[in-house]
C-alpha cells in the first residue's frame, strides 16, 4: 500500500484545511477513503453516534498537483483508513503560509499519514514542520460498511436560509432546549421550533429557493402535497456542530426532510460535496 | 408581514412594539445577575426588579416612549419570568450591530405567557414564555429627601476605581465626605488595604453635594452587579442616605440615543454582622 500526495498552491491548501476543520467540528473520529481519483471522509451510521452519518466527497485533482497511490491490491486499488480528524487539523494548522503540503502514508512503530509542510523561512533553505499521525487500516472485510449511503426517499427538498443567521438563532435555541423540530414544505417555508415547559419558539423563514431537479438529482416525493409541513425532532447540538463547523462557505446548502424520520443535509461546493444525516429522536 | 404593520392586538391587556430589539436587551443585561427577574408594566413605561440576598436590588427602566407602541388596559400589569429565556429570545437574531430586530410584546394578565415576536430581514420568530407569581419586591424606602451625600460622575471613572480594587476583599468601603478626601472607595484584602480616591474637583466629577462624612462597608460580592450597568453607562449618581444605604444610578444611552435609567439599592453591612450568614440590616430584614 502506497499513498503520496502534494500541494503546492496556498489556495489548494487553505480549502483542504476548510474542509477537515468543518469535519472535525461534526465528528471526532472518521474513515478515510482514498480511490485513484477522489478522496472521501466517512462516516457510517452507528448507534455510538447517535445516528449521524456523513459523506465527504472530493475529487483529489482540485486540491493536489501530485497524487499517488496504490492500494490494498491491484483489483481493489483503494486504501481505508481510520482517522481522528482533530488530530489533522492540529497538523494543518501550521499550514497558514505553507509553500507546499506533503501527505504520505508510513509506516512507523504503527501506521501513519504523514504529514509535510514546508514553509518560508528568512534562511535560504525552508523549513519544514513533520506531524505524524496514527492511523488505522480498515481491512478489506469491513469495507462493505462504509458504502454510500442511499438516499431515502424524501418529502420535501429545499434550500437552507444563510447559514451565519440559522447559526445565531441554533445557538439561542441550544440554551433554550435540546430538542429541535424542523419543518419545511414544498412551498419554501421552513420552521425551527422548541418547545419545553418554560418556552416555546418558533422562527420561521419564508421565500426560501428550490433546487432544480434534473435526471441525476432526487426528486421529492410527489405524493406528498407542496404545501403541507415535513418534520423532523432531532438533537440541537448536532444541527448545531454542523453549523458551526462550515468553513467551505458552500454555493447551496440543501435540506432534504424525511418526515418524521431524519434531516439529510447536502453541501454543494464547486469542489467538494458533504452530505450529513441527522436521526429524529424518539421520546 | 413586519411586526410593525400589524395593528397592536385588541385583546391584550399589555402590548407593546420597538423597532430595534437591542434597546430593549441592553438595558435588560445592565440588571441580568439572577436568573428571574419581576416585570411591572404601569402607563409610565415597563420596571424591571431583579433582587438578591435582600440586600441587593437592580431596576431597569424603559419608559413607554421608548417604544414605538405601548398599550395597556389595566392600570398595571405584574409577572415574573425567566431572564435567562428572555435575554436569548431578545438576541435570537444575533448581536451584531448590523441589521436591526423589530420586537413586539404581548401580555394577556394574570397567569397568561409573554407573547414575543421579533423580526429581522423577513425571518419571523415567534416565542411564548411562561410567567409565573411575582415575588414582593423589597422597599428600600430610599428618599431623595434621606439623601446626605450625591455625587455624580462620569461612568468610565467608577468604572476603573472598581476594576482596580482588590476583589479579593470582601467589602467595599465608601467614604463620601465636605472634606478631604472627598470620596474614598477602599478595599481591605489579599493585596493589603487599597484605596481609590475621587477628588470634588475632578473633571470626572459632574456634581458634588455632601453635608456629613459617611463612611460605609458594602458587601464586594452583593455590588459586583452593578459593575455590569456601570460598563453600560454614561453617568453614574451615588447617593447615600442617613441609614447608610447607596443608590447607584446608571444613565444608559440606547441605541437611539434615547436616556434610560439603571436604578440599584444596597443596604450596608454592619460591622458585628460578620458573623451572621446575612449582613444586612434595614426595616425589612429577618435577623
Amino acid at each position: 500500500m502506497k499513498f503520496r500526495a502534494k500541494s503546492t498552491n496556498i489556495e489548494n491548501i487553505h480549502q483542504f484545511t476548510n474542509v477537515i476543520n468543518t469535519i472535525h467540528k461534526i465528528l471526532k473520529k472518521c474513515t478515510l477513503r482514498l480511490t485513484p481519483e477522489k478522496m472521501f471522509f466517512i462516516l457510517p451510521n452507528q448507534i455510538t453516534n447517535g445516528g449521524v452519518s456523513m459523506w465527504c466527497e472530493l475529487k483529489q485533482e482540485n486540491f493536489f498537483d501530485l497524487y499517488q497511490m496504490d492500494g490494498i491490491s491491484e483489483e481493489h486499488n483503494e486504501i481505508y483508513l481510520e482517522i481522528v480528524a482533530e488530530n489533522i487539523c492540529r497538523a494543518l494548522k501550521s499550514s497558514q503560509n505553507a509553500k507546499s503540503l506533503k501527505i504520505k502514508l508510513t509506516k512507523k512503530q504503527v501506521p501513519c499519514l504523514t504529514f509535510e509542510v514546508e514553509l518560508p523561512s528568512l534562511l535560504s533553505s525552508s523549513r519544514v514542520v513533520t506531524h505524524d499521525i496514527p492511523v488505522h487500516v480498515i481491512p478489506r472485510r469491513l469495507w462493505g460498511d462504509y458504502q454510500e449511503p442511499e438516499m431515502p426517499d424524501f418529502h420535501v427538498c429545499l434550500c437552507m436560509p444563510p447559514l451565519a443567521k440559522l447559526k445565531n438563532i441554533t445557538e439561542r435555541l441550544k440554551n433554550l432546549s435540546t430538542y429541535l423540530t424542523i419543518s419545511a414544505n414544498q412551498k419554501g417555508d421552513m420552521t425551527l421550533k422548541v418547545e419545553t415547559e418554560l418556552v416555546t419558539a418558533k422562527t420561521s423563514f419564508q421565500g426560501l429557493e428550490i433546487p432544480e431537479f434534473d435526471e441525476d438529482s432526487q426528486a421529492p416525493s410527489k405524493l406528498w402535497p407542496e404545501d403541507e409541513f415535513a418534520s423532523a425532532r432531532i438533537d440541537i447540538r448536532k444541527f448545531s456542530q454542523f453549523l458551526s463547523g462550515q468553513q467551505i462557505n458552500p454555493y447551496k446548502v440543501i435540506c432534504n426532510v424525511i418526515h418524521d424520520s431524519a434531516i439529510h443535509f447536502f453541501i454543494v461546493h464547486d469542489n467538494l460535496s458533504l452530505q450529513y444525516l441527522i436521526p429524529v429522536v424518539r421520546c | 408581514m413586519p411586526v410593525l404593520t400589524q395593528s397592536i392586538d385588541e385583546d391584550s391587556v399589555f402590548s407593546a412594539s420597538i423597532s430595534n430589539a437591542k434597546n430593549v436587551y441592553n438595558i435588560l443585561k445592565a440588571v441580568h445577575f439572577k436568573d428571574t427577574a419581576t416585570v411591572f408594566a404601569t402607563e409610565n413605561g415597563l420596571k424591571i426588579t431583579v433582587e438578591d440576598s435582600k440586600c441587593i436590588q437592580g431596576n431597569a427602566f424603559i419608559q413607554d416612549q421608548i417604544f414605538q407602541e405601548y398599550m395597556l388596559r389595566e392600570e398595571s400589569v405584574t409577572f415574573k419570568i425567566n431572564l435567562d429565556i428572555l435575554q436569548q429570545l431578545l438576541s435570537i437574531f444575533g448581536n451584531s450591530s448590523i441589521g436591526s430586530t423589530a420586537l413586539k410584546m404581548q401580555h394577556n394578565g394574570y397567569g397568561t405567557p409573554l407573547v414575543l415576536t421579533l423580526e429581522e430581514d423577513g425571518a419571523v420568530t415567534d416565542c411564548s414564555i411562561k410567567t409565573q407569581e411575582p415575588d414582593e419586591i423589597l422597599d428600600f424606602e430610599f428618599a431623595a429627601g434621606n439623601v446626605i451625600n450625591k455625587v455624580i460622575v462620569v461612568a468610565e471613572c467608577l468604572k476603573q476605581a472598581f476594576n482596580d480594587l482588590d476583589t479579593s476583599s470582601d467589602y467595599l468601603q465608601i467614604l463620601m465626605s465636605p472634606v478631604k478626601p472627598y470620596f474614598r472607595l477602599s478595599t481591605s484584602g489579599d493585596l493589603g488595604q487599597s484605596n481609590h480616591d475621587i477628588p470634588k474637583d475632578s473633571d470626572m466629577v459632574e456634581f458634588f453635594e455632601c453635608s456629613q462624612t459617611q463612611s460605609n462597608q458594602y458587601r464586594w460580592s452583593l455590588l459586583k452587579p452593578t459593575l455590569k450597568a456601570i460598563s453600560l453607562a454614561n453617568k453614574v449618581c451615588i447617593r447615600v442616605d442617613h441609614r447608610g444605604f447607596l443608590s447607584l444610578q446608571c444613565m444608559l444611552k440606547n441605541e437611539s440615543g434615547q436616556v434610560c435609567f439603571v436604578e440599584y439599592y444596597c443596604c450596608p453591612n454592619e460591622p458585628d454582622d460578620d458573623e451572621e450568614d446575612n449582613g444586612c440590616h434595614g426595616p425589612f430584614s429577618f435577623v
